[in-house]
């Protein structure tokens, strides 16, 4: 099997956002692989092993996402494509995306249902229809049996068990496989993995942001008695009006 | 300006989800046009502001794929230049297909009408709710996917025109083996207020004071990761960054101590109550009214009160 995972390069999860001048200030923090990205990552791992397979990873971004690119490496990827252009906007990336499947023929590309910082939840859908190629989202498990994939997909308040045939692309999340950390074999080896640098596909900008507005903290919270929770009732009825 | 709305139904009537959309659309177009199967009752839709339903027939459950098609052909036979979905999971995956298909801007869970002085410019949260962005859309035609409550439901009392529409469907290579759904229950997504639970609950058999709380409420169940994560409860209800992420006007949160990644998934709720043991839970910060002490106690309490009130 040739799988292509596709990454996003963004701030920790953990991590507050400052804003500065109305901007998101990104210096200084720490920038991880987008975690459902990096559960795709995981199962990819386990599908190259067990078809001894080719398994590739793709980053669209400038040379600061190397880090990041390289943990994907450790991790497990065979070698690694880095688009060198700002991920300007989800047709971007989707764009980018596709022209590189279109010279590689993958049976798979995976991704996350969607990334931590835009949370567009676009480019998967982008890139098959691009390809003309079925697309599943979200996968919470993928299995392999030739080129028959089952996968369970969730739908609302419930889940669905599918089967289609490669190639296909799917918007990964958990379980769908644990997060891998990488090993030292894996870390001192990923430094010499491949990593091709491309330029990118000239694309239009179709969505540009504007401005940022960080959400007023919440007034702070109304302590009520455990005794008396009568007087939670009444707050939620007269004051908030929400039941 | 031309918009059309695609419409999801439930039991032959149009989700409220939908409905929020038409609204949507009848705040911003001049003539609104919702697209809907069929056998979708077409009262509501005229109710909210459609101009004219455009009604087509199919068998099968349609897959996003086959949605964007007969989108993608609806909006080029009505010369729709905004295409509005409401937020679900196909939907989601429908809306950037569209987008291809159309050569459109797509915007995902947006929260707002779009401020039309500036171009199109919509508000969308962004680093998983931790801040709001307002983004341009440039090209011509726009495809846009909305949250609950990004409009309130205001009703225009039109009788809309009825017209068939034939578009061609391709068959998906997808096959649906087997589906399990819990039917009956207020989905999380659709829900005015969620009730949830975390590790404070101590384990899956003491949910039975969630779900009464719940029910009380007409709410819908959700919980934190840890609780999904250990199978306590299934992986549909996790709210969070890596889970469902809600807005409904009430969140009431019991025995969560309210991570940042479980913030994400809440923060755009009205109302936000968190019962917890623990003083120092990081939730009590970012909530507008709390009680502290034991859920096992209070939660009960809290139902029978509801109950006298309601």
């Amino acid at each position: 099997m040739k799988i292509l995972v596709c990454i996003s390069h963004v701030p920790d999860t953990n991590a507050k956002i400052p804003f500065k001048d109305g901007k998101p200030d990104l210096t200084g923090l720490s920038f991880v692989i987008a975690p459902y990205d990096d559960f795709a990552l995981a199962r990819a791992v386990e599908l190259r092993d067990e078809t001894k397979g080719k398994l590739t990873v793709l980053c669209v971004g400038k040379a600061d996402t190397e880090p990041t690119i390289r943990k994907a490496l450790a991790i497990g990827a065979d070698d690694a494509i880095r688009i060198d252009a700002e991920p300007i906007d989800a047709f971007f990336v989707a764009t980018q995306i596709a022209e590189v499947a279109k010279q590689n023929q993958y049976d798979m590309i995976l991704m996350g249902r969607e990334s931590s910082d835009y949370n567009g939840g676009q480019v998967h859908g982008m890139v098959a229809a691009m390809l003309g190629l079925p697309c599943v989202v979200p996968c919470m498990k993928l299995v392999l049996n030739g080129n028959i994939a089952t996968m369970h997909r969730e739908i609302e308040g419930g889940k669905e068990v599918i089967e289609l045939a490669t190639p296909f692309v799917a918007g990964c999340q958990e379980p769908i496989a644990e997060w891998k950390i990488p090993n030292m074999r894996g870390i001192m080896t990923a430094k010499t993995k491949p990593l091709q640098v491309l330029p990118a596909v000239s694309v239009a900008s179709a969505a540009q942001v504007i401005s940022y507005e960080v959400p007023a903290p919440r007034s702070s919270c109304k302590m009520i008695d455990a005794n008396h929770v009568e007087q939670l009732v009444d707050l939620l009825k007269n004051e908030a009006k929400v039941i | 300006m031309n918009v059309l709305v695609y419409i999801e139904s439930e039991n032959g009537l149009p989700k409220k989800s939908s409905l929020e959309a038409v609204a949507y659309g009848a705040a911003i177009g001049s003539q609104v046009i919702a697209l809907a199967q069929s056998d979708v009752a077409t009262a509501d839709l005229g109710k909210y502001g459609a101009d004219k339903v455009l009604q087509f027939n199919t068998s099968t459950k349609l897959e996003a794929s086959q949605i964007a098609d007969i989108v993608a052909q609806a909006a080029e036979a009505q010369n729709a230049e905004v295409i509005i979905f409401a937020k679900s999971i196909l939907n989601d995956l429908a809306a950037p297909m569209v987008g291809v298909k159309l050569d459109a801007s797509v915007a995902s869970n947006v929260i707002a009408l779009p401020d039309l002085s500036k171009g199109f410019v919509v508000k969308r949260g962004v680093f998983s709710g931790k801040a709001y962005a307002e983004l341009g859309m440039n090209k011509a035609k726009k495809v846009l996917t909305i949250k609950k409550n990004a409009v309130t439901l205001t009703e225009k009392n039109k009788s809309a025109v009825i017209e068939s529409f034939n578009p061609t469907i391709s068959t998906s290579p997808i096959q649906v083996k087997e589906t399990t759904q819990k039917t009956g229950d207020i989905l999380l997504t659709d829900a005015d207020i969620v009730v949830s639970g975390g590790r404070g609950l101590k384990g899956p058999e003491n949910w039975g004071i969630v779900e009464e709380l719940a029910k009380t409420l007409h709410a819908a169940t959700g919980c934190s990761k840890p609780v999904s994560d250990m199978d306590w409860r299934p992986h549909h209800e996790h709210v969070g960054q890596t889970g469902i992420k809600v807005s409904p006007n009430l969140y009431i949160a019991i025995g969560i101590s309210g991570a940042i990644q479980h913030l994400a998934g809440v923060s755009s709720s009205k109302t936000i109550v968190v019962i917890n043991k623990d003083a120092e839970a990081p939730f009590f910060k970012a909530a507008d009214y709390g009680i502290v002490g034991d859920a096992f106690e209070i939660v009960p309490k809290l139902t029978e009160a509801l109950k006298r009130a309601m």
